[in-house]
């Protein structure tokens, strides 16, 4: 019977030319609930669908905070991404402390790229099981950036991972252009309608399976969960009452 | 009856060469030193001054050495104290502008931030009782907004609109604090300029190791500029007259 | 006295204690200054001054010592410039740390005792600090803390600290404490408006007597509403 026999870590190579220990991951990615980033000139935005393992359990926290300028939103193994998490809050710790600046949200993923790949080129480790779409607004403006366990970094006007984010991603990349000059209103709206194209057939987004980040020039990172995210909500509604008409 | 001696361990007397205990400590005396940085805000940035001399005790030991350095795009770092640890302050920050340099992100060391980091390794060598014998005044124009800070040997912070280090703290202060005070934001650079000869040539008649060679550095919008060395007018007639204090 | 120091303009002018020759290098200086706090039933006033002294020479007019650390605890410092601003970063980043594991922000009486316990982490190179926290207790009363560097601690109803604390801590305990009066409440409480004219007061007289007090007044009053700053001028001499 056949059986992979270059999967068994991260630091052999299949003779095709990939790492199979690293596509796994990323299938872990895959997973995990979809999560939608967007940007404007001013105001980078994060949108999520918490899950909730069972009807007596809470949901499973999609977006943290990592400094005042700066947040993320992941997909995949939770407990992973805390550590990524941990990482970069003391990073932005230590940037604050050394130079008196706020850490540049570039660099700040570049570092935990570099942590990522380390995974997948020595023996006896396990690459991240989690995606990060990374949010922060720094000296050079408002930044978006995908984040995945291969180690590989890229920086986007707007992105979607996580499971049935293809169908968000699709309807971001006939959108984009018009993001530039949204107000953080709009594109909070346009981001929970790409999350909305993710959700499974009669799932909704309600105010207690949405998660909203942003940040932006004069906002510092903000999360909303529970009630505060039904305005959006609200307005999302109210937009399709109106495209219907 | 004998008297009895009772002897408690951590009492014991060390022997008489020790003299020294308690931790280990790294002072060494200042050698080669340059005197006064006096800079001030203007109209357009900020102006600062520092003889050409670096003496050693009170030899006039080099007499073209230049203490203010410019840090990056836009910032201006002036220094009084031992010239080795502004040496060894050069090497630093030069290595912090080439690795920011190397980032190729587009973003920034600013004045504040190197600020800061010259700040913290001040405080970290006093704080390791091992310190950096220097003064610094670093300046910059961010974003339209004058920056003009002071860090010393003890890791001491402050911002102020005229700053002068060493004798300047007494000699040309005082003259900052009368003409400039709350005029920062009218001075032009002419007014500047006569202001920080003036206080340059009353350091030079009293600071004995000042000396009449130096250089004016200046940070605006568009950038540093450190001139070229020149000399001030001074006029000694009186000093015939002067009596007594040594003379 | 070696030959270099005594050729040595800028470090000549140092106070005895400051020189360096004979034993240890003093790791420490004395910046001035006064901070000063006043609790009331539902509010908190801080005051420090913000002039920043080396011994004559004023090193800056506005430095300021008193820092917001969270949305409405306030710390107020005063003795070694240096040291307190290292320290205000400290707590800044652990309760900033706290926040993130807990999800709220760091009561008045938790940051009361890390601070405590920050100071007594550097008992045998004390931060050379003399910090008043203040803000509000989980009741909403205002609530003082004063500590010695080392992190001995204290609640208090009002303290002053710093270079004219000679001065100031006796006009409080008659003004705020009402102590040394017959017939008089000690255990009445001002209200905010009496509170922060002592305050102002007790700074307008200090900057006449204490050459390291003056220039300018920051002042903070914490209450249910947040946390209201103001500058004052004080004399500039």
């Amino acid at each position: 019977m056949f059986r992979n026999q270059y999967d068994n870590d991260s630091s052999t190579w299949s003779p095709q030319g990939r790492i199979f220990q690293v596509e796994y991951a990323s299938e872990a990615v895959k997973q995990g609930s979809a999560v939608v980033g967007l940007k404007s000139k001013d105001h980078a935005v994060l949108v999520a669908v918490k899950r909730s393992p069972n009807e007596l359990a809470s949901y499973q926290k999609k977006i943290i905070r990592i400094d005042d300028h700066m947040g993320i939103a992941m997909a995949g193994l939770t407990s992973d991404a805390r550590v990524l998490s941990n990482y970069l809050r003391t990073e932005a710790m230590r940037s604050k402390m050394v130079y008196g600046r706020a850490l540049p949200v570039g660099r700040a993923v570049n570092a935990i790229g570099d942590k990522a790949q380390t995974n997948t080129q020595e023996y006896g480790r396990r690459p991240y099981g989690v995606g990060l779409l990374v949010i922060g607004h720094d000296d050079t403006g408002p930044h978006l950036y995908e984040f995945n366990p291969s180690g590989i970094v890229s920086e986007y006007y707007a992105y979607s991972i996580g499971s049935r984010s293809q169908s968000a991603r699709t309807n971001l990349e006939r959108n984009f252009e018009t993001f530039q000059d949204m107000s953080l209103k709009e594109l909070i709206v346009q981001g929970l309608r790409s999350l909305r194209d993710t959700l499974q057939q009669g799932k909704q987004l309600d105010a207690l399976n949405t998660s909203i980040g942003f940040v932006g020039k004069d906002n510092k990172m903000t999360i909303l969960d529970g009630q505060d995210t039904q305005e959006y909500l609200d307005l999302l509604d109210e937009g399709e009452a109106m495209d219907t008409e | 009856m004998d008297s009895i001696t009772l002897k408690v361990p951590h009492t014991t007397e060390r022997p008489a060469e020790i003299t020294n205990y308690g931790p280990t400590t790294h002072i060494s005396q200042p050698s080669v030193t340059g005197t006064s940085v006096v800079a001030f805000k203007y109209k357009d940035g900020i102006i600062m001054a520092t003889d050409c001399l670096a003496s050693y005790g009170s030899m006039a030991r080099f007499r073209n050495e230049t203490r203010m350095i410019s840090v990056g795009n836009n910032t201006l770092v002036g220094m009084s104290g031992d010239t080795g640890d502004f040496q060894h302050m050069k090497h630093t920050l030069e290595n912090l502008l080439t690795h920011e340099y190397d980032m190729d992100d587009g973003q920034n060391m600013g004045t504040r931030s190197i600020y800061k980091y010259i700040s913290n390794i001040m405080y970290g060598r006093r704080s390791k009782i091992d310190p950096l014998w220097n003064s610094y005044v670093v300046a910059g124009v961010e974003n339209g907004e004058s920056f003009l800070g002071f860090v010393d040997y003890y890791g001491t912070t402050y911002q102020s609109p005229t700053i002068a280090t060493g004798f300047g703290a007494y000699l040309a202060q005082p003259i900052l604090r009368k003409y400039v005070e709350g005029h920062e934001d009218e001075l032009t650079e002419e007014e500047a300029v006569r202001i920080l000869d003036d206080c340059m040539r009353v350091l030079y008649y009293r600071d004995g190791r000042s000396f009449n060679k130096l250089r004016r550095a200046k940070v605006t919008a568009e950038g540093v500029e450190i001139s070229e060395p020149y000399p001030l007018d001074t006029n000694w007639t009186i000093a015939n007259y002067v009596v007594g204090y040594g003379s | 006295m070696n030959f270099a120091e005594m050729h040595q303009p800028e470090f000549a002018q140092a106070p005895a204690t400051e020189r360096h020759s004979h034993g240890r290098w003093e790791p420490y200086v004395d910046n001035g200054g006064t901070s000063l706090a006043i609790a009331g039933s539902d509010y908190v006033v801080v005051a420090s001054d913000a002039r920043q002294s080396n011994g004559y020479i004023i090193n800056s007019r506005y430095s300021p010592k008193a820092f917001q650390l969270t949305n409405n605890v306030i710390l107020a410092t005063s003795g070694y410039a240096a040291d307190a601003k290292r320290l205000v970063e400290v707590l800044e980043q652990n309760s900033q740390m706290y926040f993130h594991k807990h999800e709220k922000p760091m009561s008045t009486t938790a940051t009361a005792q890390m601070l405590s316990n920050t100071l007594y982490g550097r008992r045998f190179f004390p931060y050379y600090v003399f910090p008043i926290l203040a803000g509000l207790d989980t009741e909403g009363r205002g609530a003082v803390f004063a500590y010695d560097p080392v992190g001995n601690m204290e609640r208090v109803v009002y303290r002053a600290f710093g270079s004219a604390a000679a001065l100031v801590q006796p006009f409080l305990d008659s003004a705020v404490g009402f102590k040394n009066q017959r017939n008089a409440d000690a255990t009445r409480l001002l209200d905010r408006e009496q509170a922060l004219k002592i305050a102002i007061d007790a700074f307008t007289g200090a900057a006449e007597r204490d050459i390291h007090t003056g220039d300018w007044l920051d002042i903070y009053i914490v209450d249910g509403n947040g946390v209201q700053h103001q500058k004052r001028e004080l004399k500039h001499d």
